[in-house]
Parts: structure tokens; sequence; C-alpha cells
């Protein structure tokens, strides 16, 4: 592995948590999209910084395009506030409008930008090791680490100071404003560190990609876990990891780094929304079909208990009177045989002791509807769940 | 072509094939976007565009690796698969994970674009060189367009009608309460799968001559700019084609009329300036007018207090109209020289000099203000 190999994956991987922490939260208050609309609105600012400064790299220009950013949210919430169109739609008008600015501003002015378009969608990590800082005449590194490494260790330092507020507001609005922590200080706080990041690994990895980098991660660790910090530590190492393998995956496709870094962290997405332990969508199918079961159980043992007549509780009269399928009834009947509930005599079915009592709380439960009831029952009720 | 007079340009939009080509393509586009885009924005699934656009990018490259084909219609073919695919997908991780829709939208928005810059830098460093003008489909090239497109628009727009036109009942009924269709009886899965199919159908038909990053824009802004004018949605949809319509006409004169302009981004800003002029001068539910009306109000209560005050004043003498100086209206500082003026004008009180007295009018008006609050309190 060469030195610029090294020195780009390492720059990934510091975007990737570097847009991870401020994405964990964006996610956590239903604002991932304004990271969406922030990535977008920044070109102009990025433009017109670019014409002032001459330097991508400048905090002159991070500093004004972050500046752009904070306006584009700023300018959501006044058409929110207006009432005029509804939440997402004031989203859905700003950014194009200012991208567009900004890819006009690029076109009319290419021959002075050496800013290509699909740069700004896409970055040139692959560039980034070449464009050096040198202090005196000694090399300290590609320019590109050391902004997203100051960037970084600024987020870094606010998640800690602030960890505690930050919780609160995300979770509690009301408590924390009645705890004395101002929810727009906050609120505008995160914004501005979510445009100052977006700003900073713009250069490295595009416009949209950076929604990816703070979405995605943040997204695959809230199907992991509920707890904060364990969905920090996995958004962050779900973000180096695919900075890491991304940058491979690349490097033997022979395409975007940026595009590929992307498409691990989908693919990892993808992975997770299909086999998170509790959460995940083979987990909730799974979750909803027994469910299902145990309601057609309940009902078969209530009909049961209500019926004294031989001829209702003969087993092929379930077929029609439950209006049940064949399959489906021959399951439930299993079932509630496996967990001695029933047993049958000559195709008769009758409920056993166990089953009469599990019933009787059942009702119970569903009459005064209050959770208490149904604990005890828990441990019979879910005994064939496995 | 700078500095092409008006009258000019609009007889070589009749006799230029290119141009006129690319103005009715446009002007079709946005009135179809437009008319679908009235759904998205009431549906509150504005962004939904955005990421079926974003998610059309991978179908379009992956279309291309298998049939090395250039051709328009193969292309969109695939980006309309792997649009559906991204909005079904959305759907899915809404109804069965905790995951919420604006992490959902920007999630595949993000993944799917990014796998369809990957494919297409891929397919940039294959040794064909059919496949350069992909990237085409970024930002839009309405100088692509050709005949065969735009019939294509004007087809997919007729049917588009049509199928509005049958299930306009069932649309309408849907996007007010979906509940209440429900215990109808109407199929509510058949009507919704219908609404978004046609949408991602306007956006795929869109990314041509707009692009994949800006596509949303033609969904939601000739939409948003024509609710600010109506309340009914017939009205709507068809100002919202308008709407659309214009911005792709406008846009593309603007365009045309200069170099290194790009057609996509000039008809989002047109479209954007649309939406501005509806938020600020729409009659009912415009910024300025509201504001208008919040002054007047305002003005209007400080009258009413002002003659409120006078007339507690002038309950306690025998004669109402008893004059009395201004001075003493001092402690009460809600009076200028115009209000004062203004309630004369309106023959509530007589000013002379550095008097004044309320009249019968104004009396009996005063002294039904201060009942009529008093019943509204009740």
């Amino acid at each position: 592995m060469s030195n610029a190999q090294f020195e780009i994956q390492l720059i990934a991987s510091l975007v990737a948590v570097a847009c991870a922490i401020p994405g964990t939260f964006l996610v956590l208050r239903k604002m991932a999209l304004i990271s969406d609309a922030i990535s977008h609105s920044i070109l102009p600012g990025i433009v017109v910084g670019f014409f002032i400064t001459q330097d991508l790299n400048s905090p002159l220009l991070i500093l004004l395009a972050a500046l752009t950013g904070i306006i584009t949210v700023v300018l959501v919430e006044y058409i929110q506030k207006t009432g005029l169109v509804k939440e997402d739609t004031a989203i859905g008008l700003v950014f194009p409008a200012m991208f567009s600015i900004g890819v006009i501003l690029i076109a009319k002015n290419a021959n002075d930008i050496h800013l290509d378009i699909d740069a700004v969608l896409l970055g040139e990590l692959a560039f980034a090791p070449f464009d050096r800082l040198t202090i005196g005449d000694t090399d300290v590194g590609p320019k590109s680490l050391w902004v997203v490494g100051s960037i970084l260790l600024i987020t870094i330092t606010l998640l800690f100071l602030f960890f505690k507020e930050l919780k609160v507001s995300t979770f509690d609005k009301g408590l924390a404003a009645s705890l004395g922590f101002s929810p727009a200080i906050i609120h505008y706080g995160l914004m501005s560190v979510s445009s100052i990041t977006t700003v900073g690994a713009f250069d490295a990895v595009g416009a949209i990609l950076v929604v990816a980098l703070m979405i995605a991660p943040a997204a695959t660790a809230y199907l992991l876990t509920t707890n904060l910090k364990k969905m920090l530590a996995l958004a962050i190492s779900f973000g180096i990891f695919s900075a890491i393998s991304g940058y491979w995956v690349a490097h033997w496709l022979d395409a975007s780094i940026a595009g590929s870094i992307t498409t691990v962290l989908g693919l990892v997405f993808l992975l997770v929304y299909l086999f998170a332990p509790s959460k995940g969508i083979i987990a909730v199918i799974y979750r909803q079909k027994q469910q299902r079961t145990e309601v057609s159980l309940l009902t078969f043992l209530l009909h049961l208990k209500n019926h004294d007549e031989i001829e209702e509780r003969h087993v092929n009269h379930l077929n029609e009177h439950i209006n049940w399928q064949k399959v489906r009834s021959k399951n439930v009947l299993d079932l509630a045989q496996k967990n001695n509930m029933i047993q049958i005599d000559n195709n008769i079915v009758s409920l056993t002791k166990k089953g009469d009592e599990f019933t009787s709380k059942a009702i119970d439960y569903i009459i005064t509807n209050e959770d208490a009831q149904i604990e005890d029952m828990k441990d019979d009720f879910f005994l064939f769940r496995g | 072509m700078e500095f092409m007079d008006i009258t000019e340009y609009i007889q070589l939009v009749f006799t230029d094939y290119t141009l006129r080509t690319i103005t009715l393509g446009t002007a079709i586009l946005g009135a179809v976007t437009g008319m679908l885009g009235s759904f998205a924005v009431l549906r509150k699934q504005s962004l939904l565009g955005d990421a079926i656009s974003h998610a059309a990018l991978p179908g379009i490259a992956i279309a291309f690796l298998i049939t090395g084909a250039k051709d328009s219609n193969t292309l969109l073919l695939g980006a309309l698969v792997s649009g559906l695919i991204g909005t079904f997908w959305i759907r899915g991780i809404v109804t069965k994970t905790h995951l919420k829709s604006d992490t959902a939208l920007g999630l595949i928005l993000s993944l799917f674009f990014g796998f369809g810059m990957l494919l297409l830098t891929f397919i940039q460093k294959q040794p064909n060189a059919n496949q350069a003008g992909l990237d085409k489909y970024l930002f839009g090239q309405a100088a692509t367009l050709v005949e065969s497109d735009v019939w294509i628009m004007a087809i997919v727009t007729g049917v588009c009608l049509l199928v509005m036109l049958l299930f306009w009942k069932e649309f309408k009924i849907l996007l007010f309460d979906e509940d209440y269709t429900k215990t109808l009886g109407f199929n509510t899965k058949f009507i919704d799968i219908l609404i978004t199919t046609f949408i991602v159908l306007a956006i795929v038909l869109g990314l041509q001559t707009v692009g994949v990053v800006l596509m949303s824009a033609m969904l939601l802004a000739p939409a948003a700019a024509a609710r600010q004018w109506t309340n009914s949605l017939g009205v709507m949809v068809f100002l919202a084609a308008i709407f659309g319509a214009l911005s792709g006409v406008f846009g593309t004169a603007i365009s045309a009329s200069q170099n290194n302009l790009s057609t996509g981004p000039v008809i989002v800003l047109v479209a954007s300036v649309f939406v501005v002029v509806s938020f600020i001068f729409s009659p009912s539910r415009g910024i300025l007018f509201k504001h208008i009306r919040f002054v007047q109000n305002r003005n209007d209560l400080q009258l009413h207090k002002t003659l409120a005050f006078m007339y507690h004043i002038a309950e306690t003498h025998e004669d109402i109209s008893h004059p009395h100086t201004i001075k003493i209206l001092n402690n009460f500082r809600g009076y200028t020289r115009s209000s004062l003026k203004k309630l004369e004008d309106k023959g509530y009180i007589i000013i002379k000099g550095n008097m004044w007295s309320l009249t019968d009018h104004g009396f009996e008006t005063a002294s039904n203000l201060y009942n009529q609050q008093h019943r509204t309190d009740e």
C-alpha cells in the first residue's frame, strides 16, 4: 500500500466519522433530509467563495459555504412558518433552486473556475493526496487531511461538551427547554456543525454522497440498537468500514471512490435491514406471522370456552365456523395441542385445565385492556415463540 | 445568439427544428410533472420525487451495461425499473422498520445515486466509445431531445390525463381522507400504486431534459405555486400544468439565448420564480396581502381602541357631543393625526380646532363595539 493510498483511506475514514456524528442526531431528530438540502445548497456558496479566495481548501471558503447552508436552513424554516406549503415541500423548493444557481455560476465561469460538475457530485478523493500543505519548506500532509481533521476535532469536542444537552433535546424537547437548554441554540448549533462538515467533506466525496455518509451509517446503526452511545459507536464503525472497503472496491473496479464507498454503505444497510435481530425485515415478518398465529390461537380458545355443544367443537366445524383455511386451522390445532391447551377425543376438541385457565386470563386481559394483566400471562403466552 | 429580440425568437421556435422540439418537449414535460406534482405535494410526498429521480440513475447505467446501446427508451426503461424499486423499498423501510420517512428517503436517494455514480464511472473507464454522454442524465441536456422523445412524452401525458380523468374521484378522495376511502370499499392500495407509478413515470421522462439532480423541483415547484392561487383540486392541477409548461418554454428560451447555460437548471430557476411570485402575490394566501391584511386589522383595532376611549369619556357627560380637547387623549397614546382624520372621515367624530366631539353615529358604533365584544366574550 503506497503512501498516497494510505492517505486517501485516512481522509475517507475521517470524513466518514465526521459525517456519522452529526448524521446520527439528524436521523434521530427526523431531520435527515436537511443534510440533503444543505449539501446541495452550499454549491453557490462554494463558487462565490472560490471567486474570493481562489483556493478550494481555504478556511474562509468553508465558512462562506457553511453560511449558505445555514441560510438554507433558515429559509426552509421561514417558508414552513408561513404555512403556505407543507414541511417537506419547503425543503424541496429551496435546494434545487440554490443548486441550479450554483450549476449556472460554474457553467458561466467555466474558464475561471477549476470546478467540474462531476467533481461537485463526486468529489476528487483520488487527487486529495496531491494537494499538499507545506509549512515553511516541510510537507505536513495533504491539505484536505488537515481540513477534515480539524472539522472532526471540533465536532468531537462539541460532542463531548454538549452530549447531555444534545441527548435530552433530541429525545424530549419539552424537558430540554424546561431544564434551561435553549432548543434554538442546540438546533442551530447542530445545523452549523452539519453545514461545516458537509462543506469540508464536499471536496472529498461530493454533494450527494455526503448525504449518504451522514444518513446511512446512522440509519443502519439505528436498526441495531436504541442506545445513543452504542448507536454513535456503531455508526462510526460502519462509516470507517465502508470508507476503507469502499476504497478497495474502487481500486479493483477502477471506478469512483466516493461511489463505491456509498455502494458499500448501501450493502451494509441492506444486510442489516434484512437480518437485524429484532428490527430487521425478516425478524419483523417472522414476528408478525407469529403474532397472527397467536391471535388465531386465542380466537380458537375463546370459541372453545364459549361453546359446550359437541357440534360446535368438532374439528371439521372449525373450518367453517371461524372461516379458516385447512392449513391454518391445522396449524392452530397442532400448536394448541403441543402446548397442552386442548385435547382431542374422536375429533371433538375440548379445553384442558391449563387451556381453560389461560383463556380466562386472556378474557380478563381483553376486557380490562390493562398492561398489568398480560404480565403474568406472558410466560404462558409466548412459550411457543421458541 | 445573444441579444436576440423576442419576435425573432418566437419565429425561430416555429421554424427551427431543434428549438421547436426542445420547446415542445420541455412544455409537455412541465405540464405533466406539474399535474402529477400536485398529487405529490398534497399527499406530503414532496421529496419522494427527489428520491425517485436519484434512484433512477443506477437503472440507466445497468440498462446501458446490459444492452450496450444508448437508445434513450431502453435507458429510461431501466430508470423506470430502478425508480420503482427505490420507491417500494422506501415504502418497505417506512412500514416495516422504525426508521422514519425522511431517513428512508435520504437513504435510498443517496445510496442509489452513489451506486449509479459507481457504475457510471465504471462505464466511463470501459474501452467502449459509445459510453460518452451518459452523464447528460445528471443535469439533463434538452438539446438531445428528438421528435420521437417528444412523441413519447405526449403519449404518456395523454395516458396520464386519461387515467386521471377516469379515476379523478378516487384520486381526490384518497388525497383528502384515506381512511374514509377505505371504508367506502375502494382499493386504496391500487389507487396509491397507480398515482405513484405515474409520478415515477413522469420523473423518468424528465431525466433526459432536466436531469436526475434537479428533477424533483419540476414536480414540486409548479404544484406549490399553483396551490397558492386556489383551494380546488381541479383548478390546482390545471394551474400547475400551465405553470410547468410555461417554466419549460421560458427556461428553454433563456438558456437558448445564452451560451453555456444548461436547460435544466434554468427551467428550475424559472419554476422557482413562479413559486416566489405566487408566495408573495397570491391574493388569498400570499405573504404580501396577508401582511397588508395584518396591518389593516391592526389599524382597525387601533381606531376601535381610540373610539372606545372617546366613548368612555363621552359617556360621563349628559350631552354626548360635548366637545373635549384632543389633549386629554394624550394619556392614551393610540391616536395619531391620521387616525383622528380617519375617524372623522367615517363620521364618528367632529374635530373643531383642538377640540373633538363624538357624533351620534360614533356613539352608537362605539357602544355596539363594546356590546359585540361583550357578546363574543360570553
